[in-house]
């Protein structure tokens, strides 16, 4: 059984005129690294809160079809019982940060769910180690930067020991650094075994990573694949969603007649394709 | 048209964020200022709009000191836009957040709701107007408020990271309307760490570190500098970076920092082709 299933699921917030999901299907399986991308407002938002039950626990309006996260149905299950299974980063990592210190706030999750102190003790070392936040165990959140307030959020959202972790676009209000760093974070959390769904416009940045692309538009899913596959699909542009700069260049060569062995997803990757043609 | 000389700002005088920044703004440009997170590029944005006054130095606008003049004054003359749009959006629709700074500079109704009207169109919002804009998703709200800016066509237009969220699709638009508000003589000054949208849209560059300016020139040398990359926490463009390896084989690419269409035209004669 799929680890996230959605079933012809479609939702329309209280009040919007129209849907935010049409009859999405949507099977994703334990360990897979899936980005969700497509132009702004397409729902990819709405996606991530179907995953964890904040749609429709929280965000009330219009549903049909079904959503089972780890065989729980999100209609018959509350926001608490997704906590321990699907893990939610968003955008602002000061909207999610609510406590003065690193490892209260790690602590924060866990304590809440009642998770016995001896072991909440181990699982804050245990993340301080695993994202390298020894210098800001003590520090408050405000005193950090973004990226490190975001790596902060991710620890914290890890303590619960979640099944997926559900990122939100972390890192467009990060510099082009930082966001290297968290992405690197989260691709090699993927390698551990976690499943990952991330939301993402810069595709350049995660394509690399990700075992899976899924492009929607108006609330569909209107492709689904290996990323190399989806990103050279034409559809891309015609709903205005950039694909990475050496992606467009093969597109380009191509149709100029100069056909490359596979489609690049980096520079590197380009370069060495433009070297093995031109020594054939 | 506006100048910066030597400009000094800590907040509540202990976080220093400017350490003597001194530029030259003139009518018609269009600038990117780019650094990593804490650089002090939000705080000269806002010493534009004397949102933020100099602790030391000056902010001269047409000649005259900016102290001379209000945060209301001077807004008619440069529009600022937050890089979080929910420190600005406050209204009930998109449409009445628009027209709300438009009427506040005194135009008449009829001239605010075709300003309105146009901006929206060309943001792609036309058919949100009468929504209210929390319900809008991220990308959305930041077309709003940079509609809400946009619409008052002030003279000197700030951005503070405008690329955040936006499409493929949204970052065309949006480029089109600063290139054309630019044609009409006025100057856009963006800060962002969207490296292409500076290359493809910007031909100065402003480079900050620890609240100086450590870099100003055309793009494509200040951003050709991996020391400058480095210092402003940036990364290598996908391009430059194909253009770099492909230098190391072929001596006769340049591995500068390149636009798309002159790369496929380099990259085809490598290839022995047109």
């Amino acid at each position: 059984m799929p680890l996230i299933e959605f079933i012809d699921f479609s939702f329309k917030y209280l009040g919007a005129d129209s849907l935010a999901l049409r009859k999405v299907n949507l099977n994703i399986s334990d360990g897979e690294y899936v980005v969700i991308t497509g132009p702004s407002g397409c729902g990819k938002t709405t996606l991530c809160r179907a995953i964890n039950g904040l749609v429709p626990q929280f965000h009330r309006g219009y549903i049909a079809g079904n959503v089972t996260v780890d065989g729980k149905n999100t209609r018959a299950h509350n926001v608490a019982d997704f906590a321990p299974i699907a893990g939610l980063v968003f955008q602002q990592p000061e909207n999610q940060l609510v406590t003065l210190n690193v490892e209260r706030e790690i602590a924060f999750g866990p304590e809440n769910l009642g998770v016995e102190p001896t072991e909440i003790r181990r699982r804050v070392d245990e993340l301080i180690d695993m994202l390298d936040l020894e210098h800001l165990r003590e520090k408050h959140p405000h005193e950090m930067s973004g990226g490190e307030q975001q790596r902060v959020a991710i620890a914290a959202t890890l303590a619960l020991k979640p099944k997926v972790l559900v990122a939100d676009e972390p890192t467009s209000n990060l510099d082009p650094q930082s966001a290297e760093t968290i992405l690197d974070l989260i691709a090699d959390l993927n390698r551990r075994d976690l499943t990952v769904v991330l939301v993402e416009h810069r595709l350049d940045l995660v394509s690399k990573d990700a075992s899976r692309v899924v492009l929607m538009d108006q609330g569909c899913i209107v492709a689904d694949g290996e990323p190399r596959d989806v990103l050279s699909m034409d559809i891309c542009q015609e709903i205005g969603v950039g694909i990475p700069k050496a992606t467009q260049l093969y597109k380009r060569l191509k149709q100029r007649g100069f056909n490359l062995d596979k489609v690049p997803l980096t520079g590197a990757e380009l370069a060495i394709l433009v070297q093995e043609a031109k020594q054939r | 048209m506006i100048l910066l000389e030597d400009v000094h700002f800590a907040y509540d005088g202990l976080y220093t964020a400017l350490r003597g920044v001194s530029l030259q703004i003139d009518e018609c440009e269009r600038i990117a200022i780019v650094g990593s997170n804490g650089a002090g590029k939000t705080t000269l944005v806002k010493h534009l709009n004397g949102l933020l006054r100099p602790d030391q130095g000056r902010v001269i606008l047409d000649g005259v000191d900016t102290k001379h003049f209000s945060v209301a004054e001077l807004a008619r003359e440069i529009g600022l836009v937050m890089q979080n749009p929910d420190h600005q959006l406050f209204l009930d629709s998109v449409e009445r957040e628009v027209l709300f700074s438009l009427e506040n500079l005194g135009y008449s109704k009829e001239e605010s709701k075709a300003r309105c009207n146009r901006t929206l169109n060309n943001l792609g919002l036309e058919g949100l107007s009468e929504r209210s804009p929390f319900t809008l998703s991220g990308g959305e709200r930041k077309r709003v408020a940079l509609a809400s800016v946009l619409a008052t066509e002030p003279r000197i237009l700030s951005l503070d990271e405008p690329t955040i969220g936006q499409d493929a699709r949204q970052k065309e638009n949006l480029a089109k309307m600063l290139g054309e508000l630019n044609e009409k003589g006025k100057a856009v000054i963006v800060v962002t760490h969207d490296i292409e949208f500076v290359i493809e849209n910007f031909p100065r560059t402003i480079a900050m570190a620890n609240g100086r300016i450590i870099a100003d020139g055309p793009t494509n040398s200040v951003l050709s500098n991996d020391d400058v990359l480095e210092r402003c926490s940036l990364t290598r463009p996908q391009l430059t970076e194909t253009a770099r390896c492909l230098h190391k084989v072929f001596p006769e690419v340049t591995e500068r920092l390149t636009l798309i269409d002159d790369l496929e035209a380099v990259v085809v004669k490598v290839l022995g082709g047109g």
